[in-house]
């Protein structure tokens, strides 16, 4: 069981988050002309690494806030968690 | 090579076993080789093996960081379908199965293929149009499907839950006849025995750690046991691919994510069909051996931890006792873990790369096991012929960029929404 602490509750245990995925892509900025190639890398491509990964969880079953936290995919160890407009401290 | 037969199982009882020629050989990597392969699991094993039998291409090399058939081939839980209703998967999947129906034979290997049907359950009429459709569309690719209704299953599955004020009332379902289960290790063995009697050098405990390209071209191969010179690399990797990937500086619409399957205490002959319920994250078959196994969804989160996390195996044996709740009492015997490398369609990519000499096989997501001989044959052809083969036309990396993908379970590029 993971334990992931929401910036706005707390720790709480991983039954009430759903995961958002690569929290390092970037909308591409709307109303401006883009590549086709940057589009696709937007929709598609992502960070994969095995070890520190920026990721996007949803605090779904409490505050419904959607928050960053920084794991480690091999040993699922979580170093930080921060808003959504901050940056990791770890 | 020794042949496996009857009569020599009988010969080698005289000598209390002690004889046997040993299945492949364990040598020291040459300096270089025509084709390496990185990875000795189902497919790099398969594709090794068509390489050497079909294209008579002999002077290859498996690398295997660990031990063969360590990694999902050793995981999965043994399902063989090719229940799709899109013509490139459909027809990937049937070829597939034509090569699981002679398997043994061919590898002089039990693979103990066993043909039980695989059952897609339905809870809705909506969802039995669906299937009614999807079955229609198989039987045109020359797929055998069969739509089953309630009273049908309730002969085939009189344990399961019936009553119709459940969450899923059970409608009924589509079923494969000709899917079902084989025995995952044999296939493993049963490729690498074959690879090995043709002249494919099998390297076990041999990690590669970067490949020497020069001018757009693969030159070789660094190891921790040397380097070792080739014009061909083919990455068989599955959950693996992107660390692979990254030392060639390739970027992939692959994530990584960590799926489990468990397997209860053996029990008598119970269960004959593999039956999935998906609206349960759940699906189930009884092993030869007794076990129930076990298996539904994705953790959930990037993972390349070759372990899983309890909430998954809760939420999964929750559906499967809504379903079947006379596995209420079976005592559970291990639970494991694998890597895999979800595809941003659910698709496999296999294909060739923007450097020369490095072809791809990846993507597997859910189902690399049943197609184990199949990409063995195309890949091996795409590597032998520099040029894909049919059935992996449509499996490229290209579809990404020209929009050309095949989301068959239509979820977009989120991998870890079941």
């Amino acid at each position: 069981m993971l334990e992931i602490k929401c910036p706005y509750c707390g720790k709480r245990s991983q039954n009430e988050f759903s995961y958002g995925g690569d929290a390092t892509i970037k909308r591409p900025q709307l109303g401006e002309e883009i590549s086709t190639e940057d589009w696709d890398n937007f929709v598609y491509y992502r960070d994969n690494p095995r070890g520190k990964h920026s990721e996007l969880w949803h605090h779904v079953s409490g505050c419904r806030q959607w928050f960053k936290v920084s794991r480690d995919t091999a040993t699922h160890e979580i170093f930080d968690t921060c808003k959504m407009n901050e940056d990791f401290n770890v | 090579m020794q042949k496996y037969s009857v009569f020599s199982l009988v010969k080698n009882a005289f000598t209390n076993h002690e004889n046997w020629e040993v299945a492949w050989k364990d040598p020291e990597p040459k300096k270089e080789y025509d084709v390496i392969i990185v990875g000795g699991g189902g497919h790099g094993l398969a594709t090794a093996y068509y390489l050497a039998k079909e294209h008579g291409i002999t002077n290859v090399a498996i690398l295997e960081k660990g031990w063969i058939g360590g990694g999902n081939v050793g995981r999965n839980t043994t399902i063989l379908r090719s229940n799709y209703m899109f013509d490139s998967n459909a027809h990937f999947y049937e070829f597939g199965m034509k090569l699981w129906e002679t398997l043994s034979q061919e590898l002089n290997y039990n693979v103990m293929y066993s043909p039980r049907g695989i059952i897609n359950l339905a809870h809705s009429d909506a969802q039995m149009n669906a299937y009614a459709r999807r079955g229609n569309s198989m039987r045109l690719n020359g797929i055998d499907a069969i739509l089953l209704g309630r009273d049908d299953l309730k002969k085939i599955i009189p344990f399961a839950d019936f009553s119709e004020t459940c969450r899923f009332p059970i409608h009924g379902g589509l079923m494969q006849p000709r899917g079902g289960t084989a025995r995952h290790d044999a296939v493993a063995w049963g490729y690498a025995r074959q690879a090995d009697s043709m002249g494919v050098d099998i390297i076990q405990n041999c990690e590669v750690t970067g490949f020497d390209v020069n001018n757009g071209k693969i030159e070789g191969v660094q190891t921790s046991r040397g380097n070792i010179k080739t014009k061909k690399v083919g990455l068989c990797v599955a959950g693996s691919t992107t660390l692979l990937a990254d030392m060639l500086n390739m970027r992939l619409p692959i994530e990584a994510h960590v799926l489990q399957a468990c397997v209860s205490e053996p029990v008598k002959p119970l269960l004959h069909n593999v039956v999935t319920f998906g609206a349960g994250h759940f699906y189930c078959s009884q092993s030869d051996k007794g076990e129930m196994v076990m298996g539904g969804d994705l953790d959930g989160y990037n993972s390349y931890a070759q372990r899983g996390n309890m909430p998954m195996i809760q939420h999964v044996l929750t559906g499967g006792l809504a379903v079947f709740p006379n596995f209420s009492r079976l005592k559970m015997l291990r639970t494991w873990g694998g890597i895999m490398d979800m595809s941003m369609d659910g698709s496999p990519i296999i294909d060739k790369t923007h450097i020369e000499g490095v072809y791809l096989n990846c993507g597997w997501c859910y189902g690399g096991f049943k197609a184990t001989p199949s990409s063995g044959f195309v890949f091996a052809h795409t590597i032998a012929q520099d040029q894909v083969h049919e059935l992996n036309s449509d499996f490229n990396l290209e579809r990404f960029h020209t929009g050309k993908i095949i989301d068959e379970k239509g979820v977009g590029p989120k991998p870890w929404i079941g």
